[in-house]
């Protein structure tokens, strides 16, 4: 696996989460992780039911195995501010330009900065070393933005090379790109069985490859269990009534003559199977677009108790069984 | 029995009322603001409404079918739509860029507009950075609004960062243009270039050398250059931010939240009301979508998997004489009403699957009844596969049946801890449909359910 984990997908169909478990992964024995989120959210708090992340590298899991989860939300204004000083010794200049509102304009409204400043960051964490020279962090999974953005954020390099042709940002733009072109990054797409996820995630693969960008895995989330199977599908169909009625009864579900409970509960799951076998016959179309785009597929289940640490525990075990580690 | 303490969102009203002039779906992204607010602009316009949608990103099958593929920012009468009652349904797709463009042509002469247009850090800016397709969308709503010439707008939301850009953006612009961030990037040019320079304090001299130093000459030079050729028309942004800020205020504006029935859409419906209420803004109500209903609510999750159990032990041993506690066991689980067994099914949080046995980790956990009939398959005799299809397709059904309970309970938790929380917000609840919404008839039908306001049958 390559050192740099980015996770994108559309809104809402589990990027945090996904990059929460696949941190959580590769931290196996004696490995550390670094989980880092760039949208400003503090979705990695909340899922890990922790209070609000400063913008400090801090440990906040220990991964089955023993290995440690590092946390990180990256504030484009302080990483600025930070930058600034780190570089230039302007700590002050820096306090001034926020209240000449500069720095709001940098990482609010000008283009590509914010980007530069985000990927920066986490790029930086890849290559740092200690004392010995050992990698701090085995592996960074960035919590990215989604599809429909994730090509522009991560290819800052083209945007801010038509613009900032020389100084610190440029400079600062080309180091990003070494790493985020290299093998050493890969970007995954998360997705759900369903029509628009899944046309996202095959457009931003296009966008992804046309840009030369690294593309990783495809993680299906939200993967529902399969509950009847094709012959039972089928036989839903053309079953007769007074025939299904007499097993529920036989189940115990009470009378199957005309107005017991067992023959009133026919209809309505019959309508069910009919609701499934439409959702069932999408999934397999979905399943079967994913399958052309010739990546690895994962999938993860649908936790229906939703999420909590338990839950995240349970999808990284699951990732690991499936050969991510 | 959903909305028992809850008020009802009664959308026909809300539509009918010639007052409402604007209506805007917002909420997080993925919850259904694009097809809430297509279905709610088709409803209207069967009523009897002149209405125009403004959609953003719609998905590609949604927007074909009402004729707005083509991104030219223009709103197209959609065709294939009952106007018996005298409406007409208009669409279009936001082009961001383009309405960008448009202003900048609107507002400037000939070569200041090409010089804005080709500028770099402009092209860069309106192909969207933060906030610019909110603002967008703003300025196209005001825009729409002042041309008069529809009864009603309604309004799709972009799948914002975070909750509620677009009311953000023109404040934003605005402080941005209110700051002094702009006249020290302005002084230059208004004192005739680099000459003026020297005219200017120390400070703000110290503070263009910062900036020079952090964006690199050229792109400070490129901003200079698109804030001095954009600004005669700074003044008109500003008043027309602030124009449509009000507009969202006014008495004939409504707003919809839109949220799923999961615990985090629902968080975020919350925080969205309650900015609305700190921005003055008018909200009419929230629109839970995507809620599940079952017509068999009567049989609770636990009886369903009991059920089910005792048809697994019948078909592992065919010959066997089924007893007679399953009958014991209806007898037993009875007198419980559908909510409160719903309630008690998913409360049972030790058992995350509805696997046939709670106390055991079954292996097969995934997928029960398709594991079930692998197993079956190399024993059977020709004649007993029709009655053992049955029994598993009735173990299937009931599994489904009481997934669906456990769904439905968890919904109602959701829903039951937003409203504790804001008992003054009236709601409307739409089924999901088992597919997508891509055409004018499901609009109609998600239309049907955001009007009938209660929740899906068998859910109450
Ligand atoms: N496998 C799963 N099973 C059950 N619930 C899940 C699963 N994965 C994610 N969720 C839930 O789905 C919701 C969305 O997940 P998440 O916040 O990770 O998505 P996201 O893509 O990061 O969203 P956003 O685009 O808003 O950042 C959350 O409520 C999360 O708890
Ligand atoms: N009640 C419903 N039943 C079934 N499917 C639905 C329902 N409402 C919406 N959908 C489907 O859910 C998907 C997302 O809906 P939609 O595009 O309206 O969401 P959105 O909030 O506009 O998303 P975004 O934030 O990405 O703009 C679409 O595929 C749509 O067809
Ligand atoms: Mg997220
Ligand atoms: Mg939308």
């Amino acid at each position: 696996m390559s050192r740099l984990q980015v996770v994108s997908g559309k809104g809402g169909t589990g990027k945090t989460t996904v990059a929460a478990a696949l941190a959580l992964a590769l931290a196996t024995e004696g490995k550390r992780t670094l989980l880092v989120e760039v949208e400003g959210r503090q979705g990695i708090a909340q899922l890990f039911e922790t209070e609000a992340l400063p913008y400090e590298e801090r440990k906040i899991a220990v991964a089955p195995g023993g290995g440690e989860v590092y946390a990180l939300a990256i504030d484009p204004e302080l990483a600025l501010l930070d930058y600034l000083q780190m570089f230039y010794k302007m700590g002050g200049a820096g306090r001034a330009l926020k209240k000449l509102g500069a720095i709001d304009f940098a990482t609010t409204i000008a283009p590509g900065l914010r980007d530069v400043l985000l990927t920066g960051k986490a790029c930086e964490a890849v290559r740092r070393k200690d004392k010995r020279g050992r990698f701090v962090y085995d592996y960074v999974v960035m919590d990215a933005p989604p599809t429909g953005r994730i090509t522009r954020f991560l290819n800052v390099n083209d945007e801010v090379a038509g613009l900032a042709k020389i100084g610190p940002i440029h400079n600062q733009a080309q180091a990003v790109m070494r790493v985020i072109k290299s093998p050493e990054t890969e970007v995954h797409l998360v997705t759900l069985l369903e029509e628009m996820p899944v046309q996202e995630t095959a457009d931003g693969i296009g966008e992804l490859r046309a840009a030369q960008l690294p593309v990783g895995r495809i993680m299906v989330n939200m993967v529902r269990p399969a509950l009847l199977d094709e012959a039972s599908l089928e036989l839903a169909q053309s079953v007769p009534r007074t025939a299904l009625a007499k097993t529920l009864s036989s189940a115990g579900l009470g009378g199957a003559r005309r107005g017991g409970l067992a023959e009133r509960l026919v209809g309505p799951l019959l309508e069910q199977a009919e609701e499934y076998a439409e959702r069932y016959a999408l999934e397999r179309d979905q399943r079967a677009v994913l399958a052309e785009l010739g990546l690895p597929l994962h999938e993860l289940p649908l936790l229906t108790e939703g999420m909590d640490l338990a839950g995240l525990y349970r999808l990284s075990t699951e990732l690991r069984k499936q050969g991510i580690s | 029995m959903t909305l028992d303490a809850v008020r009802t969102l009664d959308v026909d009203p809300l539509l009918d009322d010639p007052k409402t002039r604007i209506v805007v779906c917002c909420g997080s992204g993925g919850v259904g603001k694009t097809t809430t607010a297509a279905a709610l602009g088709l409803r209207a316009a069967e009523r009897g409404r002149k209405v125009v949608v403004l959609t953003i990103d719609p998905a590609r099958r949604l927007a074909q079918s009402m004729g707005i593929d083509s991104l030219d920012n223009t709103p197209r009468q959609v065709k294939g739509i009952d106007e018996s009652a005298g409406g007409e349904l208009h669409a279009m797709m936001l082009d961001m860029k383009r309405t960008f463009d448009e202003i900048v042509e609107a507002h400037a002469n000939g070569d200041r507009a090409r010089q804005i247009l080709e500028n770099p850090f402009y092209q860069s800016l309106s192909a969207g950075f933060a906030g610019t397709q909110e603002y967008m969308a703003m300025e196209k709503l005001g825009q729409l609004r002042s041309r008069d010439q529809w009864d009603l707008i309604v309004v799709d939301t972009p799948p914002s960062r975070s909750a509620l850009d677009f009311l953000d953006a023109p404040k934003r612009l605005g402080s941005f243009l209110d700051g002094k961030l702009i006249r020290v990037l302005m002084a230059p040019a208004k004192m005739g270039g680099r000459a003026g320079m020297k005219f200017l304090n120390v400070g703000m001299s110290m503070m263009t050398g910062a900036l020079g130093k952090l964006l690199g000459g050229q792109l400070l030079q490129d901003v200079q250059t698109f804030v001095a050729a954009m600004d005669t028309m700074f003044g008109g942004f500003r008043t027309r931010a602030d124009a449509t800020y009000r507009l969202l205020q006014a008495p004939g504006t409504a707003f919809l939240v839109v949220a799923a029935p999961e615990r985090d859409a629902l968080r975020e419906a919350a925080y969205f009301v309650e900015r609305l209420a700190a921005e003055d803004m008018p909200l009419a109500g929230l629109v839970l979508n995507r809620v599940h209903g079952s017509g068999a609510a009567r049989l609770s999750a636990e009886r369903a998997l009991a059920a089910a159990e005792n048809l697994d032990a019948e078909n592992l041993d065919e010959s066997r004489i089924v007893d007679q506690d399953g009958g014991k066991a209806g007898v037993r689980n009875s007198p419980e009403t559908p909510a409160d067994s719903a309630k008690s099914a998913a409360s049972d949080r030790s058992s995350h699957n509805p696997g046939p046995s709670a106390g055991s980790e079954s292996p097969d956990e995934g997928s029960p009844a398709s594991d079930r009939t692998d197993g079956n398959d190399g024993t059977n005799r020709p004649a007993e596969q029709p009655a053992e299809q049955l029994t598993t397709l009735t173990g299937g059904l009931l599994r489904l049946h009481a997934e669906r309970m456990q769904l439905l309970a968890r919904e109602q938790r959701t829903r039951d801890r937003f409203t504790a929380l804001h008992p003054e917000v009236a709601v409307t609840e739409v089924a999901a449909l088992p597919g997508d919404v891509h055409d004018i008839a499901g609009l109609r039908a998600i239309g049907d359910r955001l009007a009938a306001g209660e929740g899906p049958t068998g859910a109450a």
